[in-house]
């Protein structure tokens, strides 16, 4: 248990930044530090698939001198996995910063529990 | 190959040009290609359902030129037809039916933009019916969500801005979740398309070993579902995001979006897990308990609330909750009758937000109940038909409501240890459903004596008197002729295994 903890330290590590990206995104009033939670998360993701599709001593699957034997390179799917995730985060996270401009504009601050208290006594 | 296992790629792909073709077009145009849009997909959905149903089995549709372990699959049976077929139906009504608020809630010369949003909304939910891959499923995920936020902010004020925020939040945590699984169940077979992902987790579990991450990457994948739709403790952003909403958004978001994603956790665990591993998981269990607490809570923050568009809102959550304890049952009967109850409803919630604006619009707009007091006679046709999508709702017979309901007793009856639990609270929840919409009902039909609100009668309002008609054919078509629905239903969950 503890040995293969240890062999495995990258997705433990992502594992934990995602612990700490959820938190955030969920516990925080602030929106900015919010945006940052959903990032880390996102990332941490992205750093548990690239650990698990790299494999030591193997380079990324472009053919080069010649070399055509399997053993060579890693899957490629993985990291086109983490390029596809990485665009869906980006478009995400315009997304988020675009409403929390919107409505600062509106409330002049970026604490989400202040705006639904203000919305609240406005009676919208 | 026949020309029909053609149908599904070219439904998403109109959607997906349709949306990007509107996007440079004025209001009115860009509406008459989404009406198009979905007319034409309505009958290929038709044909692809009409299809599957005289060969009698699924058919799959290679993506490009990579044949199955690599390559991008579709794949349609009668299931996902059917789904196809309603979401276009339901998204076509909804749209006419709040048609004349769109065009009042929204600026001028932005209108455009919410056909765009709705275009690609239809390919997301296409999409996640028809694929094979969990990560095309994924992206489409994610692309449903962001069109849905911009369908509840369409309508510019503080309180729909706020409520797209949440909505975000909660949809970000559950796709993070659904990532992670995914991610971790790709890391355990080595394959993302549904049908080799499904012979690898019957190899693990045959062998007993990685279990525990099996089990892990499916908890994930069904609670980042669960949250996506809403199931009852993850139901905070819902009253606020369906509540203020223009009531098109509101009607779709309630009916297809959440649908949508539960259409997902559907085919993962058939097409994914396989029913019985999922079943063996005790998930379902928990699935249950929150399925039958939604039922309650739901209902019971309806019976609070003081307006009556929240108070359709906190109904879904009780409705979401029926459908999550069919699952729960874990048996066949119980997935169908869950089934069956999104399609009835689909169509039932969408009539009563359609019809509930009819009446806030002939009360000043007023959403409170004190306003809406003789609401049913200011607009008859609005009145008739928020009283049907009532009746359907508490479970009257003729009714979608009562068919979903019927199901959903057979199917406790069949489960012993589940029996007693499932079928009180579905009597308490019939109860708790009668009194929070009887009571809008007999407050709408309420006379008053004299009103300075205006009457209002057919001749004002032709598009949304036909769009409600046509919403209670619905309804009482799925309530009489159900055993049909109920078949293809049937047949469809078979084919998935």
């Amino acid at each position: 248990m503890g040995t293969n903890l240890l062999v495995n330290y990258g997705e433990a590590v992502a594992m934990i930044l995602f612990g700490i990206g959820f938190g955030n995104l969920l516990l925080q009033p602030n929106l900015i530090k919010k945006i940052i939670g959903l990032n880390i998360m996102d990332t941490a993701i992205y750093l548990f698939l690239a650990e698990k599709g790299y494999i030591k001593g193997r380079v990324a699957p472009i053919v080069a001198n010649g070399v055509q034997s399997m053993e060579a390179y890693i899957n490629p799917i993985p990291s086109g996995l983490v390029l596809t995730g990485i665009v869906v985060s980006v478009s995400v996270s315009a997304l988020m910063l675009a409403l929390t401009i919107r409505l600062y504009r509106r409330y002049h601050t970026l604490d989400l529990d202040e705006i639904s208290k203000r919305l609240r006594k406005e009676g919208l | 190959m026949e020309f029909v296992q053609n149908f599904p790629c070219i439904s998403i792909m109109l959607c997906l040009f349709a949306g990007i073709i509107s996007s440079g077009l004025r209001d009115r145009a860009a509406m008459l290609v989404n009406t198009g849009l979905l007319l034409i997909n309505t009958v290929l959905s038709a044909c692809t359902l009409l299809y599957t149903l005289s060969t009698g089995e699924a058919f799959v549709y290679v993506m490009g030129q990579f044949p199955a372990p690599w390559g991008n699959e579709i794949r349609a049976g009668v299931l996902e037809a059917l789904m196809a077929l309603f979401f276009c139906i339901i998204m076509l009504l909804s749209l006419f039916g709040g048609r004349h608020k769109l065009l009042q809630g929204v600026e001028k010369g932005k209108v455009y933009l919410y056909y765009v949003l709705m275009d690609l909304l239809l390919s997301s939910l296409l999409a996640l019916v028809y694929t094979n891959d969990m990560f095309t499923a994924y992206v489409f995920v994610e692309i449903n969500t962001i069109s849905a936020c911009g369908l509840i902010m369409i309508r510019q004020n503080g309180r729909t801005i706020e409520a797209a925020v949440r909505y975000m939040i909660m949809s970000l945590l559950g796709s993070g979740m659904l990532l992670l699984g995914l991610c971790m169940l790709y890391d355990l077979t080595g394959h993302l398309l549904m049908s080799n992902l499904k012979e690898s987790v019957a190899l693990i579990v045959a062998e007993g070993e990685y279990t525990i991450p099996l089990i892990v990457s499916i908890v994930l994948m069904s609670v980042g579902l669960c949250i996506k739709s809403a199931l009852f403790p993850f139901h905070a952003w819902l009253p606020d995001a369906y509540g203020y909403s223009t009531v098109s958004s509101a009607a779709i978001l309630s009916s297809l979006v959440s649908k949508g994603y539960i259409f997902l956790l559907i085919k993962i665990i058939y097409r994914v897990i396989g029913f019985d591993i999922y079943r063996s998981t005790r998930i379902i269990d928990i699935l249950f308990v929150f399925g039958l607490m939604g039922m309650i809570f739901g209902s019971l923050s309806a019976i609070r609330e003081n307006d009556i568009r929240r108070m359709i809102a906190f109904s879904s959550v009780a409705q979401i909750g029926y459908i999550y304890m069919g699952f729960g049952m874990g048996t066949e009967a119980g997935m169908t009758a869950s089934v069956f109850h999104i399609l009835s409803h689909a169509a039932t919630k969408s009539l009563l937000f359609i019809a509930a604006v009819g009446l806030t619009d002939v009360s000043g707009r007023n959403r409170q109940f004190v306003e809406l007091t003789g609401a049913g006679y200011r607009n008859r046709w609005a009145g008739v038909a928020f009283t049907v999508g009532s009746l359907s709702m508490v479970g009257v017979p003729l009714f979608s409501g009562f068919i979903s309901k019927l199901l959903f007793s057979q199917a406790a009856v069949q489960n012993h240890a589940k029996m007693l639990p499932a079928l009180i609270v579905l009597g308490i929840s019939t109860i708790l459903n009668a009194i929070y919409f009887m009571k809008t009902v007999i407050r709408i039909y309420t006379p008053v004596d004299e009103t300075a609100y205006p009457s209002v009668s057919f001749k004002d309002m032709r598009l949304y008197a036909v769009v409600l008609v046509a919403f209670i054919l619905l309804n009482v078509t799925l309530g009489i002729s159900s055993q049909p629905v109920v078949d293809m239903i049937q047949q469809g969950l078979a084919m998935f295994a």
